[in-house]
């Protein structure tokens, strides 16, 4: 037969494809192998379980289909990725081999404090940092990634509230432009959303604050907070934010700030400065820890004095006699409690403290100064040819682009997407802030080069220049390049296929 | 400053086409009084080495699971973890991606994300599993809140022991539902319960049946939420398939202790209950020229569209630990995921025989997987204590003289001669 007609691989070059685990021959050899089993009689009080369908397969087999599958991927260390608002830098290896330390990796989180003294130490330690550059002296380390954080956070002012005689604070305000979890967090919590329309500016107004602030009291005495992302996701700083705060905590109101765009202003500017009374960090955005295809994240809370003794536990301490131990509720009677079993994802707090030291205060400036120069190049250099509904001023870490123009020639902001991908990059976060049509948030870091910038602006010009003279029947369709071509989102939603079933 | 490629000449010259004299000019918007004067009061950037010398010293100052008898548990466990796993899991592929938002560049993480809803369908005998949640405590927590959506129902009834974390955490977010209870046995199930939560084995290492649970679910429509702590368990105890949701913590397969985390929640359930689930699902669906891919779906659950109506707040999952224990899982196979029940077991088994050889201690479970109680003539506190300062890792102090301890694949026969060693002089 023809190789056409046998076409076994269906392989083409580099380009591989690779089947389910479940369709591939059933090997008679595991891929471990255990010493004999004793054949003591069991003492589950129960039968042995039946067949469980798992497949079976050997190593080479196992390494080969993961790593085929592996070249599906686009990552960091691919290119250029930037994804707005959550800051896709660099991934230092070190911080991988030290998190695979013995001494780190295979220690259990309830064994002796007395057998534990080195991590508990580094958790300290990490606590110190995060303080230092928020200006917020209480740290939780426990919150598993933000939108954890974000739940510490808001229930940490909502025990404030409760012990302070004020549980009739139930409204906290959000400006339309948060992230989706702000809004789900406060409602989680038990609160009511009070949304606040972002104004021309890509900010929030002095204006539309009060108004929101004072609607179903004037004394503001129904409100217990605010979340605002600052900078906000719009790639600005709130400039009134001082007075907005101001205003909140006359009306005894906390503010939640979103930690998630901290990156902008690591080493340069502390949000308890500017209002701050509560905020999550991300160490998988602003900290470097992998974000492994969607996890695991790491989101510590820290917050002022005053709301640190409602905090969950645990927190590490530090006793008279040098010896580091971890809290409990008795400790700090206070707490809303714990959020999660154990004291967080230890192994990101082992990268993030990595990256912290190797950067330092002066590097951790820098990172700041690099990423804000970097977005406001790219804004500059782009701001002709897109939309640019906030340029002529500076950005923060990241800028917002629409597709304004290139919609009055059929292409949208999903379509570019589509073309940078098919010309290498991972694209921009696209429809998200919602607070404008087609929006393109632009995020590129700090760990790239001028030389890695230019040739991502050349691209979007290419792209614009091409809608421009018509072009355009090609973004339809792209991208071609990839292992597929544009999946149907639609008939996976219609009829669910969420697992491998026998025929 | 290695990880920094900005040379100052590309400063100076993204400075000018931006129209900036300074650095600063691009920082007008904050408030001068929340800008820092400077620097902050860190140290400056360190080396390499001397950040590894720095972390070699603090990671010293810990005793580490394999180089001492350890037999603590209580939710963690000191498992194997293949060679390949852990580099297959280091592949920058894997490692720098994003959540799979852009299906066509992320086809690996999702067929893997696919893979792995699969796997924990099949342990579980559920229909349907989703791509992970941070831990079992929160994926317990986020059981209990589905069967309140669901049944409209608030009170949740704990059925057999379950871990004190859980149960903690489960209590701090109940309370943010007003009018929400948590009370106790077969006997508090009623019209008004939600679901009831039984572990097996519990945290006491007992494994249990499920009928009588599910007897007392039907008959008052709650749901039967059955959690899991040690993954492993599965290969050997019954298939909780009759559950209505079956979720735990899974980072005995592929993941090591790392002081509590990064662990991996898992959470299945029927598949009625589908639109009801919290976090990230993988769906298989077809590209343009109609070959099979993958994509992120059902996501108008979540909160990036529904806002303050999503399910749940969630948005990042455990993906890198669901990748490493799909590979694990891979690895192990039907044959060896069982075997490796078995040697827990049988590990387990030679433990609570040399423990009751220990005068004054007796072993009080009479049924176990590899987790179990045993009676001790003095505080259980104590001997931890004691048994630390000849590096051992002891178990978990129960109230009073009781003490958890836990063999796995990973406990030699030595391990054990030494622990009963050390008992006989210490107690």
């Amino acid at each position: 037969m023809s190789l056409d007609k046998v076409d076994y691989s269906q392989d083409r070059g580099l380009n591989y494809e690779e089947n389910l685990l479940w369709e591939k021959e059933h090997s008679e050899h595991s891929g471990v192998d255990f010493p004999d089993l004793k054949d003591t009689p069991t003492r589950t009080g129960m039968d042995m379980r039946d067949d469980i369908g798992l497949p079976q397969l050997s190593e080479p087999q196992v390494v080969r289909h993961f790593v085929r599958m592996s070249t599906w991927n686009y990552s960091i260390d691919h290119g250029f990725f930037p994804l707005g608002s959550c800051t896709m830098k660099h991934n230092p290896r070190l911080n991988e081999k030290v998190a695979r330390m013995k001494g780190f990796a295979h220690i259990h989180p309830m064994q002796p404090a007395s057998t534990a003294q080195g991590a508990l130490e580094l958790m300290h330690e990490l606590q110190n940092w995060l303080a230092e550059l928020t200006g917020l002296p209480g740290v939780c380390l426990a919150p598993a990634a933000g939108a954890h954080g974000e739940l510490a956070g808001m229930m940490t002012i909502k025990r404030a509230h409760e012990q302070q005689g004020n549980a009739h604070k139930k409204i906290i305000l959000a400006p339309d432009s948060s992230h989706g979890t702000n809004p789900a967090t406060a409602v989680m919590c038990g609160f009511e959303v009070r949304s606040i329309p972002t104004a021309e500016t890509g900010r929030l107004s002095v204006e539309a604050f009060k108004e929101a602030l004072y609607r179903t009291d004037e004394k503001g005495a129904d409100i217990a907070g605010m979340m605002v992302t600052n900078p906000n996701t719009c790639g600005l700083f709130e400039t009134d934010i001082l007075e907005i705060s101001e205003l909140l905590h006359a009306v005894g109101g906390y503010f939640y700030c979103d930690g998630a765009n901290f990156n902008a202003i690591v080493g340069k500017a502390r949000p308890a400065d500017f209002g701050a009374d509560v905020m999550h960090i991300n160490l998988h955005k602003t900290f470097s820890t992998p974000h492994g295809g969607g996890g695991p994240g790491s989101g510590p809370i820290c917050c002022t004095e005053e709301l640190a003794q409602y905090m969950p536990v645990p927190t590490v301490i530090k006793g008279d006699d040098g010896l580091y131990t971890l809290e409990n509720e008795t400790d700090r009677p206070e707490t809303l409690g714990k959020l999660k079993a154990f004291q967080g994802q230890f192994g990101m707090f082992v990268r993030a403290l990595s990256y912290m030291m190797s950067h330092g205060a002066d590097g951790l400036r820098q990172v700041s100064e690099d990423a804000v120069l970097n977005a406001n190049y790219i804004l500059s250099q782009l701001s002709d040819d897109f939309h640019a509904p906030y340029g002529g001023q500076p950005c923060m870490h990241e800028c917002l682009l629409t597709d304004k123009k290139q919609k009055e020639h059929g292409v949208s902001t999903l379509d570019m997407a589509k073309a940078l991908v098919e010309y290498g990059y991972h694209p921009m976060t696209v429809y998200f802030p919602l607070v404008l049509a087609g929006t393109m948030l632009i995020e590129p870091t700090e760990t790239e080069s001028k030389d890695a910038i230019d040739r991502f602006i050349a691209t979007m010009k290419g792209i614009a220049n091409d809608v421009r003279e018509g072009d355009t029947e090609k973004f339809h369709s792209y991208p071609i390049s990839t292992p597929r071509k544009r999946l149907d989102e639609v008939k996976a939603a219609r009829n669910p296929i969420l697992r491998w079933k026998k025929d | 400053m290695r990880y920094l490629p900005q040379t100052q000449n590309a400063r100076k010259d993204m400075l000018d086409a931006v129209g900036a004299s300074s650095i600063e000019d691009l920082y007008v918007d904050i408030p001068k009084e929340a800008m820092v004067d400077g620097l902050v009061d860190l140290p400056n950037h360190k080396g390499e080495i001397e950040v590894e010398r720095a972390m070699s010293a603090l990671a010293r100052k810990n005793v580490a699971a394999p180089d001492s008898p350890f037999f603590l548990g209580a939710g963690t466990y000191f498992h194997h973890v293949p060679a390949s796993v852990d580099h297959i899991i280091q592949r920058s592929e894997f490692l720098t991606a994003y959540t799979p938002y852009q299906p066509e560049i992320a086809q690996g993480t999702l067929q893997a994300l696919f893979e792995f809803q699969t796997f924990i369908a099949q342990l579980t005998g559920q229909d349907v599993a989703n791509a992970s949640l941070y831990d079992g405590s929160t994926a317990t927590t986020e059981a209990a809140l589905m069967a309140m959506r669901i049944t409209k129902r608030k009170k949740v009834v704990i059925g057999t022991e379950l871990h004190p974390h859980y149960r903690e955490v489960l209590g701090s977010y109940m309370g943010n539902i007003e009018d929400s209870k948590i009370t106790d046995g077969l006997e508090s199930i009623d019209e008004q319960t939600a679901c009831v939560i039984v572990q097996s084995p519990d945290f006491f290492g007992n494994p249990h049946k499920y009928d009588a649970w599910r007897k007392k679910c039907d008959e008052s429509g709650a749901l039967l939420v059955v959690v899991v702590n040690e993954i492993v368990s599965l290969g050997m105890l019954d298939s909780p398939s009759c559950a209505d949701i079956v979720c735990g913590e899974a980072q005995s397969i592929g993941m090591p202790m790392s002081y509590g985390g990064p662990h991996l929640g898992f959470f299945a359930c029927r598949q009625k209950y589908l639109r009801q689930m919290p976090g990230r699902l993988c769906g298989m669906t077809e590209d343009a020229d109609g070959r099979r891919g993958f994509v992120l779906t059902l996501s108008t659950r979540e909160q990036h569209i529904r806002r303050e109506k999503a399910t749940s707040n969630i948005c990042t999952n455990q993906g890198l630990c669901a990748l490493a224990f799909t590979i694990h899982m891979s690895l192990l196979g039907e044959d060896g995921f069982k075997k490796l029940a078995r040697t827990n077991h049988e590990a387990a088994c030679y433990l609570a025989d040399a423990l009751d050889g220990v005068d004054g201690v007796s072993v009080i479970n009479e049924h176990f997987f590899n987790e179990f109680v045993v009676e001790l003539p003095k505080d259980a506190s104590v001997v931890v204590e004691d048994l630390a300062t000849c590096n051992i890792i002891g178990g978990y102090a129960l109230d009073g003289n009781r003490l958890l301890v836990s063999a796995t694949e990973m406990t030699t026969d030595d391990d054990v001669a030494e622990l009963v060693h050390i008992l006989a002089e210490i107690l």
